[in-house]
């Protein structure tokens, strides 16, 4: 079963005269339970299939399918209610909400979802013992390390079983081993909770432990690939 | 979790929220203080105008209020005060008077004086005149060739107690009439301007004087409270001994006082007004950079789901701690001041020449009425998140792509 399917997507920037295509008709299947790679140069357009996957910007043309919902003539409150039930996000960087200690940014989603509290606060707690965080719940995002704080972005994009995790770059602003650790980390939630991993990155290293690589070029996919980490 | 978010978020920039809360601060003090003087100041004006002989009510003869003269006295008063016992409420109290106007002479000096003959005890209920006594005494009821005058006719006619003081006005006949008195008290007045008009003698002293049998020029009323002035001025109209004669309220008898209370109760709410509009600035001001500090956390809200209200929601948690804050500590601070105010006042005496013409004490107290400080405190709290929708609907509308990509 296809959990996310593009059909012939395009996008072009516009500012001012100049035109920039970064999507120039990408048409891409993933199956539920993936760890797909999106691999390719800076520039090539990764981050803006990414966003348009997740709702969080429109194609111009093709269409886009996640778990059944055609997200092509949605509104913004339908695309929300769909990133807030179906999708977990996971950024470069400045991924969590600064005022709030790490509970509390796992918390936020759940709430937002209306999740009752107890069942809130058992969920999150766990969800961040299974990242590797227990005893860090109060830290507030100021006093993780940079890799505790992308834990905690995994850890909140997973708790509500979404039906896709879009990361964008999660490693990029790690050391290597770091972000090594960080990838061993989204493997295990793929395998052990099953939820369907989109990331980004021109990392060889991430490129490796991906068990499907999508390598997209100027806006085009140029390879596709089944391995075996 | 919004008030959470919003009360940690206001302490992200300590010194920020700190200069608006300061200004909501200003603001409300400025708003619930001053207008709490201005209303002392308007309360006393209301409260000297009555104690200086106007009283609640005043009754006359029809055309007393056209022409002020001897003639137009209440000839008969006894079946009007038989009236007034019977009608006026428990605890009201009232005062015959003559009153003309009259030249006052001594050796060295002579001016115009309204007279004002009275009752001593039945005066002393009514009007100032009872407390106010700084020297020698009040009037006895015996009291043929007593005088009280005021410590500023004092002091022009370089006089003192004991010492003569001889008054001349037109008598029942047309004929002038003088009579010697002899000054017994000296008393001071909230206005020096009262100081110099009135001169108190016994009603015998003044009759005697004026060729007046029983008659009288007015009678004033005092009220146990202010409330009650239109119930008893409708009884008081319908008693048949009175159907000859004014019935007003001090409203009536004063209209320039009811002009300036007009004046004053504009000008309170201009103040609120401006004090308001300075304050909103500051409010979307700060709120605006707040909001533009952290775009990209309203980009990442996006893309956790939030739906464009649930942002607002969030900003306008801010606010309401700003304002919550802002509107306490200003109250507080109010209230405060009125306090600390409240046994001495502040004292105008130093500015008194010009102030007296509107008839504003010496010493102002401040007067604080619930409805004033619910208003001020609703308009700015209302008024207050109804200008920080602004900034929160425009955090609402960034673009999730473009608030991400914001560095
Ligand atoms: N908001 C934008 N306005 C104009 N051009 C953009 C914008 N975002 C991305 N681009 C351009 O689109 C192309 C693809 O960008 P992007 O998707 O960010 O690539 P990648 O994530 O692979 O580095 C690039 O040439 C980039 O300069
Ligand atoms: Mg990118």
């Amino acid at each position: 079963m296809n959990i996310v399917e593009c059909v012939n997507v395009t996008k072009t920037y516009r500012q001012g005269k100049m035109e920039v295509r970064a999507l120039g008709g990408v048409s891409l299947r993933i199956k539920k339970g993936g760890f797909v790679a999106l691999a390719g140069p800076s520039g090539s357009g990764k981050t803006t299939l990414l966003n348009i996957i997740g709702g969080l910007d429109a194609a111009d043309s093709g269409s886009v399918i996640v778990e059944g919902n055609v997200l092509d003539n949605m509104s913004q409150t339908e695309l929300a209610q769909l990133r807030l039930r179906k999708i977990g996000f996971v950024f470069q960087s400045y991924n969590l909400i600064p005022v709030l200690s790490a509970l509390e940014n796992v918390e936020f989603v759940m709430l937002l979802q209306g999740v009752p509290t107890k069942e809130r606060l058992d969920r999150a707690r766990t969800i961040l013992d299974d990242v590797g965080l227990e005893g860090l719940y109060d830290r507030r995002p100021a006093e993780l390390s940079g890799g505790q704080q992308q834990r905690v972005a995994v850890a909140r994009a997973i708790v509500s079983d979404p039906a896709i995790v879009l990361a964008d770059e999660p490693t990029a602003n790690l050391d290597s081993k770091t972000g090594r650790e960080l990838l061993e980390m989204m493997g295990e939630m793929n395998e052990q909770k099953s939820v369907t991993f989109i990331f980004s990155t021109h990392d060889k290293m991430v490129m490796d432990h991906a068990r499907r690589l999508v390598l997209i070029r100027d806006g085009l996919l140029a390879d596709d690939q089944d391995r075996d980490p | 979790m919004y008030l959470r978010l919003g009360w940690r978020n206001i302490w992200r920039n300590p010194r920020r929220t700190t200069v608006i809360l300061i200004a909501i601060i200003i603001g409300v003090w400025s708003m619930i203080f001053l207008g709490a003087l201005m209303r002392g100041m308007t309360d006393q004006m209301i409260r000297n105008g009555i104690a200086t002989l106007t009283g609640h009510i005043q009754i006359h003869q029809r055309d007393y209020r056209n022409d002020p003269a001897v003639e137009n006295s209440i000839e008969d008063p006894a079946p009007i005060e038989a009236a007034l016992d019977e009608r006026l409420p428990t605890g009201a109290h009232w005062s015959a008077r003559i009153r003309v106007t009259a030249t006052a002479a001594n050796a060295r000096y002579a001016g115009g004086v309204t007279l004002v003959g009275v009752d001593p005890q039945m005066e002393a209920r009514v009007s100032f005149i009872g407390k106010a006594i700084k020297e020698g005494r009040y009037l006895r009821e015996d009291d043929p060739f007593g005088i009280v005058v005021g410590r500023a006719l004092a002091e022009k006619f370089e006089t003192g107690l004991g010492k003569k003081l001889v008054l001349m006005t037109q008598d029942t006949e047309k004929n002038i009439a003088s009579r010697a008195f002899r000054i017994v008290g000296i008393y001071r007045a909230e206005m020096e301007a009262t100081e110099k008009q009135f001169v108190f003698v016994t009603l015998p002293a003044a009759r005697e004087m004026l060729k007046l049998e029983k008659g009288i020029s007015e009678i004033s009323i005092l009220l146990p409270g202010h409330e009650m002035v239109a119930a008893t001025l409708a009884s008081l109209r319908d008693a048949p001994p009175l159907s000859g004669c004014d019935v007003e309220s001090w409203r009536n008898l004063l209209p320039l006082m009811r002009a300036y209370l007009e004046i004053y109760d504009s000008f309170i709410f201009l103040w609120y007004l401006v004090v308001f509009i300075a304050m909103a600035f500051g409010i979307v001001n700060t709120t605006l950079m707040a909001i533009f500090e952290r775009i990209r956390e309203f980009g990442l809200f996006k893309s956790l789901g939030m739906k464009p209200w649930w942002i607002i929601k969030e900003v306008m948690a801010e606010s309401f701690f700003l304002l919550l804050l802002g509107i306490l500590i200003g109250n507080i601070l109010s209230f405060l001041s009125v306090f600390l105010l409240m046994n001495h006042g502040i004292d105008l005496t130093r500015f008194a020449a010009g102030s007296e013409f509107f008839g504003i004490s010496r010493v102002i107290y401040p007067s604080v009425y619930g409805r004033d400080v619910l208003l001020a405190n609703l308009v700015v709290f209302i008024l207050g998140l109804v200008v920080s929708l602004y900034p929160a609907l425009k955090a609402a509308r960034f673009k999730p792509v473009e608030a991400l990509a914001h560095v």
